[in-house]
């Protein structure tokens, strides 16, 4: 099966002008997302990686190169994409149900028929008797179960994550982990999953690519040859993935040795 | 799939003896509330007369006797329907105006850089200043204090909901944008239902200053409402028809406060339980 190339990042660069000068986020990037494959994206903090997710979605423009989608340059927005960001974007006033429901009924979707699918998603992340709850009431974990049902409840066709899963502790991310590989296997839509943290990459992704610190570059881009379906809490112990850590490992901490921006 | 016990929810399980010590709570600061009034106004009683002339503070029992005087002669209902009128008349214009022109700036970044410095002079000027214009354009009667009342509230009103429009988080604009929202649609779902907080709290403060206008304006030039009433009793040395006259506005006040802040505890139900 040859891979379709879906995003194409071609030698993009990134810059932002503040007070104290010009800061470079990334250049000379080039970088392919192929259709159906679950990309992972890892670099130090303030690498520019969420520039890229801001790229795809046609939210950000590159300074310098052309980010294209199946093809053709990003259109702004790019609304074949869904964005799973790493601050809560659940809208406050909305139930937990209207939340998950809500890109549907942008699309004028009737309101049983949208509250069917979202309590669909609801139940397949777990929180079946949450459906009228508002986000203030929902610990982190169960807000970051809404967003990921809102994603992907309007089945875009790419769906972008900026550290989803990053303000939780250690254990729930696994949960999140597992669940989050059970509903893809399912779907199968295209993934670009942005972390600094190299385990969750590995366990997550079929290809990772780690990035330098600023200006952020691809150091490099390794696939994942662990079989699927995955067990998240016991993969980091198969040797195959120890073998990739450590290679992976090698280009990351030259880029966290030369200085995390902080 | 089921929750894992590391996130299950901690549903808020009150038990009896916590509610039993709220209320204790409650009752015990009741307890002081009243203590503080009843203290206060016995020594206010005892004070007048014996440590300060009655000219200088009157007397509790003075004031509610001309209380009961202006209920009984329905002054104080005709005075207080005259206020009340002016008040919400005012307060409902000016609202209403604020919020539509908040909004219009708020979403037409151009209009809203030309009129900024036109906005500002007008936000500095102290509104009341303007009362004495306003009753030789409209009159000694009630449409004056209605237009400074107006004033007033707008100002207050337009200047929160702008803010508000400024102050809508761009991250959720894009996420709807990146669903395929239309304009309208963020709109509706966005940009309004988060404003709504800047504009009740514009709301809740612009109500004493919607009473202030028309209270001001009586106070100028008239010959009713309970800022006349002050203004013709300190006339007379009646210190207490004003104290009976600032207890009436004192009252007004709180009620439309409560009002408000009821409706906003409708209207902004999401907010409750928020930690």
């Amino acid at each position: 099966m040859t891979p379709v190339p879906l995003i194409e990042y071609r030698d993009i660069a990134r810059r932002f002008t503040t007070r104290r000068g010009t800061v470079t986020a990334c250049e000379h990037v080039d970088l392919t997302v192929n259709e159906g494959e679950f990309l992972a994206i890892v670099g130090p903090s303030g690498c520019g990686k969420s520039t890229l997710l801001n790229m795809a979605a046609g939210l950000l423009q590159p300074s310098a190169g052309g980010v294209f989608y199946r093809g053709e340059k990003v259109p702004e927005p790019n609304t074949r994409v869904g964005y799973m960001t790493q601050r809560d974007t659940l809208l406050p006033w909305r139930s937990v149900e209207d939340n998950v429901a809500i890109a549907l009924e942008l699309r004028g979707q009737d309101r049983p028929t949208r509250l069917r699918t979202a309590h669909e998603w609801l139940h397949r992340v777990g929180l079946k008797g949450f459906e009228n709850a508002y986000p203030a009431q929902l610990s982190g974990g169960m807000r970051r179960r809404v967003s990921m049902a809102r994603t992907l409840a309007y089945e875009p066709e790419t769906i972008l994550m900026d550290e989803p899963f990053g303000a939780l502790d250690a254990q729930l991310r696994l949960v999140m982990h597992d669940e989050l590989l059970k509903l893809w296997a399912a779907t199968r839509t295209t993934m670009v999953f942005v972390t600094h943290d190299l385990t969750e990459a590995i366990t997550l992704a079929d290809r990772v690519a780690v990035f330098s610190a600023r200006p952020g570059r691809i150091r490099a881009i390794e696939t994942v040859d662990l079989p699927r379906p995955r067990d998240v809490f016991r993969i980091r112990f198969d040797p195959r993935f120890g073998e990739l850590h450590d290679r992976l490992w090698g280009y990351l901490e030259e880029s966290v040795r030369e200085g995390v921006m902080v | 799939m089921t929750m894992s016990p590391t996130e299950a929810i901690e549903a808020p399980r009150i038990g009896h003896d916590v509610l039993a010590s709220a209320r204790a709570e409650w009752f015990k600061v009741l307890a002081w509330r009243v203590g503080i009034t009843v203290v206060g106004l016995a020594l206010w009683e005892t004070a007048s007369g014996r440590l300060i002339k009655p000219f200088w503070i009157s007397a509790p029992s003075a004031i509610w006797a001309q209380l009961y005087a202006w209920v009984e002669s329905g002054d104080l209902w005709m005075h207080m329907r005259i206020t009340l009128t002016e008040t919400v008349a005012g307060f409902v214009l000016g609202a209403v105006s604020g919020i539509a022109f908040g909004l219009a700036l708020g979403l037409n970044k151009r209009l809203a850089a030309v009129l900024d410095p036109f906005i500002i002079a007008f936000y500095s000027l102290p509104k009341i200043a303007l009362a004495p214009l306003f009753i030789l354009w409209f009159g000694v009667g009630l449409a004056s204090k209605i237009v400074l009342a107006t004033f007033v509230v707008f100002f207050l009103v337009f200047y929160n909901t702008y803010a508000g429009t400024l102050a809508v988080e761009q991250e959720l604009v894009d996420v709807l944008r990146l669903m395929g929202a239309t304009r309208w649609q963020i709109v509706r779902k966005v940009i309004l239902p988060s404003v709504l907080l800047w504009i009740f709290t514009g709301m809740k403060i612009s109500v004493p200053y919607a009473l202030i206008g028309a209270v001001v304006g009586e106070m100028m030039a008239s010959n009713k409402g309970l800022g006349y009433l002050i203004q013709a009793s300190a006339g007379q040395y009646d210190t207490s028809g004003v104290f009976a006259a600032l207890f009436v506005l004192m009252i007004i006040a709180t009620g439309l406060h409560e009002i408000l802040k009821q409706s906003e505890r409708v209207m902004l139900r999401w907010k409750e339980d928020s930690t």
